[in-house]
């Protein structure tokens, strides 16, 4: 760890412990506590129904608003399909599986797409002789593109 | 603020997926170019975050709820490039999995959430660290101000999208949308706002090299401030 300054190293022990524990954060608040939240429609869906006037079951029975060009979601059939897991009965249960799955695949493909982003930084030094050993000496080639 | 599909029409629809396909390569080309090795880790936790608090509706008026969106925290913490990133992974895993966001407004929202969001937001975060005192309150405070205004600002987005193309006539009170959604919006922000500076403070105490507003925004007049020789520090 002595040879890694503040920006120049890789993944320190201590930066990993930091993604655990924010990943457990973020599993907690998905996972369970997601299930406390408001079903009321946000703030721009509530502007859509200005204008009309919706029943208990908030369906619009009349007037004009915004919502009434609103069509069905394509993927209304998705197996996650408004943060519910298709096939799991219990709710609760329901939405904390999908909020847990949502994390996983949201910090999955965003991790990944960094990742992508960072090794494509890496490449850009690898015209000049020192390709070879880019990937065992990374702090040098950091270095490089400061 | 997730747009549906048949809000707005097929042409601004269109256009707004330009505008966010040019936004979003811009993003991934600056974010290839200056995201530091032990961001890129952080930035993927950031967005799964973001998934995690947008799903904690809070209610903010009589049956309306709002949620956080999360462009300035991801800009604060991992810097507005990839933090437009992180806010469009979140759209599209919720937009083409959860069926959150209509996928032909995938452009629209694309645009609110992550570049107005994110472009409003940020300028207020260089703003304010600017003459903002470098001290957990001034980090707090501008958190959640740009919070605050980056909410504003992408619910203008969506106001600006319904004038030019909204599919319902609702005669000519544009006027009268914009100033429920802006209502709303303020509460919303304040909950946005709020959100965003425990997050940022949280991070920024235990690990302030991992704030990227604190490493790349240098305080103006350090030597005003800090008695160079003094212990009063």
């Amino acid at each position: 760890m002595k040879r890694c300054d503040v920006n120049r190293c890789h993944v320190k022990k201590k930066t990993g412990w930091f993604i655990v524990g924010g990943l457990l954060v973020a599993l907690l608040l998905a996972g369970f506590v997601s299930n406390f939240a408001s079903a009321d429609p946000d703030g721009l869906d509530s502007a859509a129904l200005e204008g009309c006037t919706v029943d208990d079951g908030g369906n619009i029975t009349g007037g004009t608003c915004i919502a009434q060009g609103g069509k069905d979601h394509e993927l209304l059939d998705s197996p996650l399909a408004d943060y519910g897991l298709r096939g799991i009965d219990n709710a609760f249960l329901s939405t904390g599986l999908s909020g847990v799955l949502g994390v996983l695949l949201t910090f999955g493909i965003g991790g990944g797409i960094f990742w992508l982003a960072r090794r494509g930084k890496h490449a850009a030094p690898s015209a000049d002789e020192n390709a070879d050993v880019a990937e065992n000496v990374e702090p040098s080639v950091h270095a490089e593109s400061r | 603020m997730h747009i549906p599909d048949g809000f707005i029409n097929a042409s601004t629809s269109l256009g707004a997926g330009a505008v966010a396909a040019g936004g979003l390569g811009v993003s991934l080309r600056r974010t290839a170019q200056t995201l530091e090795d032990k961001q890129a880790p952080l930035a993927g936790l950031v967005a799964a975050y973001i998934f995690a608090v947008q799903m904690l509706n809070f209610p903010v008026a009589a049956g309306t709820s709002g949620h956080l969106l999360g462009a300035v925290l991801a800009a604060v913490l991992v810097g507005p490039w990839a933090g437009v990133i992180c806010v469009a992974v979140v759209l599209l895993v919720q937009g083409l999995l959860f069926a959150d966001g209509g996928l032909t407004a995938l452009g629209l929202n694309i645009t609110n959430m992550a570049l107005i969001g994110t472009a409003a937001g940020y300028l207020m975060v260089v703003l304010l660290l600017r003459v903002l005192p470098r001290t957990n309150t001034g980090l707090a405070v501008t958190a959640f101000v740009a919070a605050l205004v980056g909410v504003l600002a992408a619910s203008m987005g969506f106001v600006a999208e319904f004038a030019l193309g909204g599919a319902v006539d609702l005669g000519n009170s544009i006027s009268i949308l914009a100033g429920t959604m802006a209502g709303t919006h303020l509460f919303i922000g304040i909950g946005e706002g709020l959100i965003t500076a425990v997050t940022v403070l949280a991070v920024a105490r235990t690990r302030p090299d991992l704030v990227y507003a604190l490493r790349k925004l240098p305080a103006k007049t350090p030597a005003k401030l800090v008695v160079p020789a003094g212990g009063v520090t």
